[in-house]
């Protein structure tokens, strides 16, 4: 076994591990955590694919930005775990469906005799660049549908704003241009007065 | 320049490679620790000076031997793990600080040679490695059991996620003047025969002073060090946290303004090239570049008062945000004109 296998089986390990850690942690922090730790391990293996951009993408978006919102939103929720378990057993049976379903399909694939020859990994000279490869690829030869999926994406967020925005009253919230053009003469009188007489406390 | 080693590298055969790693690991860690425990005295005679007093000056000549007295006295002190926490999250949430804080320090080229990794996504790795930090500051207030650290780490996601988007996009302008991640090449494409006019903080002026500010932001420093806000907070994030867990997090907390100072120098400051074509190119340059942004930092604490939530927000979404991404577009434009000299 060479380094490169026991380094792929390594971190392969983890992220199973973190994935049915997902699924049995108890406190939804934690399983929260466990796919943090999950999507790091995945990262390492595109890395040993030589896919550094995605590798990297995967930590940036995913790690530093979504699953810091998801926790963002877990910690705050208030959850019952005794009632979030009460279906478990009702829906086990569908799960348990959807999950062969998806280890069958990943056979299928995996599997054939087409997608074989993938596993194969190409290695490439040491100025390689995996970044200025795929933005040669995105920008030529795919930038149609690259552009049309930037304005599906430009769509969906402006409609997740547009769903969330609601116009409240009453609400006691800052005018900031009032603010900045508040000059010193308008809040502060200066004036010159004699001194009081001396108070007599005899 | 190596080649006394050689006798060495024969003996050890396939161990070499690891362990000259490990060696080359240990003399960034070491100095960086070293300029961590300074950082500190230079903060609080800096600030001082500033405000009239004369500093630390009991502990050793000039207070020199102070940082060395206040880690052991860290050491000597025990670390309570507050009832109702959950030990283990508490006790790795001031590694998970400091991890990344150390980790992106692989990338970091320190002159023309001198770089632990010569990547090429050098630019996207510390951007990945810096958006880590934040899991500390999290799990730390969430583990601690208690409403202020609660606080603390709330406001700090939400500062951390908002800032970053600017800083990203302010190194994107940096990426599209260098036309490269590699940091190594950025400094190299601001080299020119009119010194400091060729640095990319020139066309990049409004970018420079976005990451600048982010940079604080990013690493809760005040005026943004509403994470911690000891007035109003007690301390946010790290108010349960006492000894060597406390100081790793302040570890963490000066390793990233290190980082940032660093990052500045090379992205906007021309890292170690001189800034008059007539002196020589040199590691000097770079370390007093550093300085100098460090400076600003503590510069910044001493003289602003700490920004009220909703302006921190307002500054990052509504006006850094739309800046760079105005900026992006610029430098796209000016880079199609023969005007662009860079």
């Amino acid at each position: 076994m060479s380094f490169f296998d026991v380094v792929f089986y390594l971190f392969a390990t983890i992220t199973v591990l973190a994935g049915v850690g997902v699924v049995v942690a108890r406190n939804p922090v934690h399983a929260a955590l466990f796919l943090v730790l999950a999507f790091c391990s995945a990262a390492g293996i595109w890395m040993l694919l030589e896919a550094e951009f995605l590798a990297i993408t995967l930590i940036l978006v995913y790690v530093g930005a979504v699953m810091v919102l998801f926790l963002f939103v877990v910690m705050m929720l208030d959850i019952n775990l005794v009632k979030l378990r009460e279906g478990f057993w009702r829906w086990f049976p569908f799960g348990a469906l959807l999950a062969g379903l998806m280890v069958f399909e990943m056979i299928w694939v995996l599997g054939s005799r087409q997608t074989a020859d993938v596993s194969k990994a190409i290695v490439h000279a040491s100025d390689y660049s995996n970044t200025k490869e795929l933005g040669r690829l995105i920008y030529t030869h795919y930038v149609y549908p690259f552009e049309i999926a930037a304005v599906i994406l430009l769509v969906a967020m402006v409609a997740a704003i547009a769903l969330t925005l609601r116009r409240r009253t009453g609400v006691k919230s800052q005018n900031v241009a009032e603010q900045v053009k508040a000059r010193k003469a308008d809040r502060l009188r200066i004036v010159s007065m004699k001194s009081e007489p001396k108070v007599n406390n005899k | 320049m190596m080649e006394w080693l050689q006798p060495i590298q024969n003996l050890l055969g396939a161990a070499w490679l690891p362990l000259w790693t490990v060696v080359k690991i240990m003399l960034i860690v070491a100095p960086l620790m070293g300029a961590v425990a300074y950082l500190t005295l230079a903060e609080r005679k800096v600030i001082g000076w500033m405000q009239i007093r004369i500093g630390p000056n009991r502990v050793g000549y000039f207070g020199l031997l102070q940082p060395i007295a206040d880690g052991l006295k860290l050491f000597m002190k025990e670390i309570i793990v507050p009832s109702g926490s959950n030990k283990f999250l508490f006790v790795i949430a001031p590694i998970m600080v400091l991890m990344p804080a150390l980790a992106a320090w692989a990338v970091v080229p320190f002159n023309a040679e001198l770089v632990l990794s010569n990547a090429n996504a050098g630019l996207l790795y510390i951007l990945a490695m810096t958006s880590l930090g934040v899991y500390g500051v999290i799990i730390a207030g969430w583990a601690s059991n208690s409403k202020y650290a609660f606080l603390g780490c709330l406001r700090s996601a939400a500062q951390i996620v908002s800032y970053e988007i600017a800083m990203g996009f302010a190194l994107v302008t940096v990426l599209m003047a260098a036309q490269s991640l590699n940091l190594g090449e950025i400094v190299k494409g601001q080299h020119g025969s009119y010194g400091m006019l060729n640095w990319y903080i020139i066309p990049l002026f409004p970018m420079f002073i976005v990451y600048l500010i982010s940079g604080v932001a990013e690493t809760n420093r005040a005026p943004f060090d509403v994470a911690e806000g000891e007035s109003e907070i007690v301390a946010g994030f790290h108010v349960e946290y006492s000894g060597m867990a406390f100081a790793l997090f302040f570890l963490g907390e000066y390793a990233n303004m290190i980082l940032v100072a660093f990052l500045t120098s090379i992205m906007f400051l021309g890292g170690w090239l001189s800034p008059v074509p007539f002196l020589p190119d040199s590691i000097v340059w770079m370390f007093g570049k550093v300085a100098f942004v460090l400076f600003l930092f503590l510069w910044f604490r001493a003289t602003f008062p700490r920004y009220r939530y909703d302006q921190l927000m307002r500054l990052g979404w509504k006006v850094f945000i739309p800046v760079s991404l105005i900026w992006v577009v610029v430098v796209g434009a000016w880079m199609q004109t023969p005007y662009w000299l860079w």
